[in-house]
């Protein structure tokens, strides 16, 4: 099934199948994310996307099946040490550090280049790293247009800032692979063109994006190659012009064929 | 800076009164004083440990770890104070090590009830093994050091030498909370499957807090133990865990000075209805009730709630006007 379209395999997944208890949520799924694109992961509720998107992220161990991320297993790899290797996710409600400013939430973000060790954090030895990492916070907060809500709590935030700062968060981790979880959910059309922009830019910048969404629109227009799952089984892969006139898709949408 | 100037002078004018204060009082109230900053560590260091969202009751035992950590070194060994003490930090904050393989495979309820049976199974070995830890009857003979002529033995000078210990751990404490990893311990507590997707070891940094808030209890452990001279089982059960927790609660958890104000305004409060003798129990309760009640966010949030209040006040007044 997974189709070799001659690019470089940021991600592979192999046979991925996981189970809990008598459920099959995934079903020995297989596809390949070429570096530098945009894939969309799509299907009908319960099709396994989020379960697919655990997976990857660190949050499931696969039952069975490989993923590997630039030829390197990271299928059973706590979330953290998967963002280390470049992987990062977003969530799909509005998770973020509610309580803190929007500044604080990117610094949080920044953890990997930023960690001190204890005697360093006490002494301040640690102030060259820190000022570095307040630096990227910057960089990162004008990229995503968050500059003049930087000292907003961010629970005050409108939702289409809050879903950038979850993406800012995510990109002041330094990803190569950037999962993100149905960004689109709950906007409304000017704010899903605004978060359809921010996605292109954050390819544009070199990272590869993959993204789980209900939104069929915005998924059309964004993504190159789309991946669509049902029941837990692939169902189809294509540009969204082949998923758009496949005759599987359009059942499994309506309901119809299993 | 004003600001800073203002700071500074504040932390002065406080430090005089400190120096000032032992003087002034009798001898029972000199010795109130040093169990006080004793207990002030006693709840800072418990602080940094809900720092990640865990509450845990085995902070009293590990004082109780330092505490006869020193008593064995001091008696077995005839370490000095500047030895005992370091130590008392470094046993407790080791035991802290390893009871973090058990007790961090469980969270919230499960981690609390965890925490409190692993206390009561150490309290229990101090009870068990009369050789090296005396039983229930404990253990005495421990000594304040006796350092250039100056004996530590007269509360004057043990108090500041507290004071002074103290300090320098709390200064320490405060750096952490406000450094890289307070803000990591943060978000470990306000959203943990975040901070894991960024890359933080949510594990590790909970494991960091508990060790840490130990090694300082252990201090404050071996501080206590080496002004009272003796050290039994029973110092350390779950009623002054209680106390730590009320103390905390009703100061406040959500700010550094917070478990401060609580157990230096409860433990006056308390001195202050010794008189009432049997119904003092029950003051003591209902306060704590209605503290609760009424400041739910503790002593701490007491300015901002006056300032709600009067403004709300100035405001029905207004509108009074306006309507009259």
């Amino acid at each position: 099934m997974a189709e070799d379209r001659g690019g470089t395999a940021i991600l592979e997944v192999s046979h991925v199948t996981k189970r809990f208890g008598g459920l099959t949520a995934l079903d020995d799924v297989t596809f390949r994310v070429e570096e530098g694109e945009i894939r969309g992961l799509i299907g009908p509720n319960g099709a396994g996307k989020s379960t697919m998107f655990k997976n990857i992220a660190g949050f499931y161990t696969p039952s069975s099946g490989d993923i590997r991320y630039r030829g390197q297993s990271i299928a059973g790899r706590k979330p953290h040490n998967i963002a280390e290797l470049g992987v990062v996710r977003t969530f799909q409600e509005t998770t973020l550090f509610q309580e803190l400013c929007v500044f604080d939430n990117v610094l949080v973000g920044c953890h990997i280049r930023a960690r001190s060790n204890l005697v360093a954090a006490i002494l301040g030895l640690d102030r060259g790293r820190q000022r570095a990492a307040r630096d990227k916070v910057d960089e990162v907060l004008e990229f995503m247009g968050l500059e003049d809500r930087r000292h907003q709590l961010a629970s005050e935030l409108p939702l289409g800032s809050q879903r950038a700062l979850a993406i800012a968060i995510a990109l002041a981790c330094e990803p190569k692979l950037l999962l993100m979880d149905e960004p689109f959910a709950g906007m409304n059309a000017e704010e899903t063109r605004h978060m359809m922009n921010l996605t292109r830019r954050v390819r544009e910048s070199g990272i590869s994006v993959v993204l789980v969404e209900h939104d069929m629109k915005a998924v059309m227009g964004l993504c190159g190659y789309l991946t669509v799952l049902n029941f837990g089984q692939l169902l189809a892969e294509g540009t969204p012009e082949e998923i758009r006139h496949d005759d599987r898709v359009i059942g499994a949408y309506l309901g119809g064929v299993r | 800076m004003p600001g800073k100037l203002k700071k500074i002078l504040g932390g002065l004018a406080l430090l005089a009164v400190l120096l000032v204060l032992p003087h002034l009082l009798e001898f029972h109230h000199q010795d109130l004083l040093i169990f006080l900053t004793i207990n002030v560590l006693v709840v800072s260091s418990y602080r940094l440990v809900t720092l990640t969202g865990e509450w845990s009751l085995i902070h009293a035992v590990m004082m109780g770890v330092g505490g006869y950590t020193a008593t064995l070194l001091f008696k077995n060994l005839e370490l000095g104070m500047w030895f005992t003490l370091p130590l008392a930090g470094v046993v407790a904050a080791m035991v802290a090590g390893l009871l973090c393989f058990p007790l961090f495979r469980m969270t919230q309820f499960y981690f609390l009830i965890g925490s409190f049976a692993a206390g009561e199974a150490i309290r229990l070995c101090w009870i068990e093994f009369v050789n090296p830890f005396g039983g229930t009857g404990g253990l005495s003979g421990v000594e304040p050091p006796l350092i250039g002529g100056i004996d530590f033995l007269e509360p004057v000078p043990y108090f500041y030498l507290t004071l002074a210990v103290v300090g320098l751990c709390l200064l320490i404490l405060y750096r952490i909370e406000k450094s890289r990893i307070g803000l990591t311990l943060h978000s470990v507590h306000w959203k943990a499957p975040l901070a894991e997707s960024v890359g933080v070891d949510t594990w590790r940094y909970r494991a960091l807090a508990f060790i840490i808030g130990s090694f300082f209890v252990g201090i404050a452990g071996g501080l206590k133990v080496h002004y009272l001279g003796t050290i039994t089982p029973n110092q350390f059960g779950v009623g002054f865990m209680v106390f730590i927790l009320i103390w905390v609660i009703v100061g406040g958890y959500n700010r550094f000075y917070g478990p401060i104000i609580g157990v230096v305004v409860l433990t006056l409060f308390d001195e202050s209805i010794r008189s009432f003798d049997e119904v003092r129990p029950a003051i003591y309760g209902a306060v704590l009730i209605l503290s609760i009640l009424f400041l739910p966010m503790g002593l701490e949030s007491l300015p901002a709630r006056m300032r709600q209040w009067m403004g709300r006040a100035s405001a029905a007044a207004s509108s009074r006007m306006t309507d009259g």
